[in-house]
């Protein structure tokens, strides 16, 4: 019964819609879930590899989602982190190739940012937590809603970081020159690696105090 | 000799897994609640960095670099499988990984229930792979080197983590605004010992 139900479902249902966005804020994997902050912060310095990363991630855990969901009745429970990892490995290479072919620069920027796309706890967790129990469709579109989540929270904090540490956007000087005659001076601190960890903690802050149901207790 | 202390050191504190790469991040923050369980997590992590980032430097070396294959003869001097170093890295951490897990489970079971899920995850600490990929990159030249490079990564990592979570041990009894609390201040403190971090830089031994 409850299947006839399924499918007479629209495809925008408030389920999907659910899938989709619950990601970017209240299930978001970085600020939440605590996951894939790893490859996360090393490479949002500039707004250009940060979109390149989030777009590849994008794609690798939804097409992992849909795989490994697609077979998730055939996969012995003991092999399956081996099966997992291969299925994202591969997907991984493909990713990897298509980058150095394409944006050549950019690959180089991200240097072994992208084969750490294998190990993104995001990809992992959400085949563990969501694809090994749902259907292929759902997990698609969970797999979009998670990357996206991640994607979000890469690109504010590579926005904050080269607007306030080098002046620019996306690599156009946002920030007029005339106010470097008057004195205003980059921050430098912004580049270094360090302030990604604090601006990701100060969005945890702004999140947390506007939804009072995600505060810890100590 | 000395130029293995420089890449020793260098690996520890110059270019700290998560201080400078923010690697293993996951499990750095999940597991640092009492400084038991992160000092067993942080010793699994310099085991298995220690004799993953050697296997797969002779990895490699013979099967998968430009012209790693010609000691099969002639014919092979110009294959290159480097293409195949993600899969074949993943998969010798994963089989570590599993023995890792058979090891702490025999001789400290208390260990291995406190683990939990974060053991079988170590397979997907981005610091493994990351190892083995920093290895690929810089191109050391001799396993010895591979080694002392594996090793002083782990040790790295296991120093953050201890740290880290000597701290929050702490600072359950301070009053930290509300929203912050947990999570947050994890995160702002990392960035403070980062920066701390960072005056190790340029050192040369």
């Amino acid at each position: 019964m409850s299947t006839a139900k399924a499918e007479r479902e629209p495809f925008f249902s408030a389920k999907t819609k659910k899938l989709l966005l619950g990601p970017l804020n209240k299930e978001n994997p970085i600020t939440v879930q605590i996951l894939g902050i790893c490859s996360a912060l090393a490479i949002t310095v500039k707004l250009e590899p940060a979109v390149v990363m989030s777009i590849s991630v994008i794609a690798v855990t939804a097409m992992s989602n849909l795989i490994i969901s697609t077979l998730r009745n055939t996969i012995p429970q003991r092999i399956r982190i081996i099966v997992q990892l291969v299925v994202i490995a591969a997907l991984v290479i493909l990713v990897d190739q298509v980058l150095k072919a394409y944006m050549y620069d950019v690959s180089k920027q991200l240097s072994v940012f992208v084969g750490l796309i294998i190990t993104n706890c995001i990809i992992m967790g959400r085949l563990e937590a969501f694809a090994m129990a749902n259907k292929p469709v759902d997990s698609f579109i969970d797999g979009i809603g998670n990357g996206l989540g991640y994607g979000l929270i890469l690109i504010v904090v590579a926005f904050f970081r080269e607007l306030l540490g080098s002046g620019t956007l996306y690599g156009f000087r946002v920030i007029p020159e005339s106010f470097y005659e008057f004195g205003y001076v980059d921050n430098g601190l912004m580049i270094l690696p360090p302030a990604a960890l604090i601006v990701v903690g100060i969005i945890i802050w702004v999140q947390r105090s506007k939804n009072p149901d995600l505060q810890e207790d100590n | 000799m000395e130029h293995l202390i420089n890449i020793f050191v260098k690996a520890i504190f110059v270019e700290n897994m998560i201080f400078a790469y923010f690697l293993g991040m996951c499990s750095y923050l999940a597991v640092s609640k009492t400084v038991q369980t992160s000092v067993g997590l942080g010793v699994a992590v310099i085991f298995v960095l220690g004799i993953t980032v050697p296997v797969n430097y002779l990895i490699d070396n013979f099967l998968l670099k430009q012209g790693a294959l010609s000691w099969l003869g002639e014919g092979f001097a110009n294959v290159d499988l480097s293409f195949l170093s993600f899969i074949m890295f993943i998969a010798v951490i994963a089989s570590m990984v599993q023995l890792v897990e058979m090891v702490i489970e025999k001789f400290s079971p208390t260990l291995y229930t406190s683990l939990g899920i974060f053991l079988p995850l170590i397979a997907v600490n981005c610091a493994i792979l990351g190892g083995s990929l920093f290895m690929q990159e810089r191109d050391y030249e001799t396993i010895a080197e591979a080694t002392v490079f594996g090793l002083g990564s782990g040790i790295g990592w296991f120093l953050a983590i201890v740290a880290i979570a000597a701290i929050r041990e702490k600072i359950r009894y301070s009053n930290v605004p509300k929203p912050l609390r947990g999570l947050g201040i994890t995160f702002i403190i990392t960035g403070l010992m980062g920066i701390a971090f960072m005056s190790f830089m340029g050192i040369k031994l």
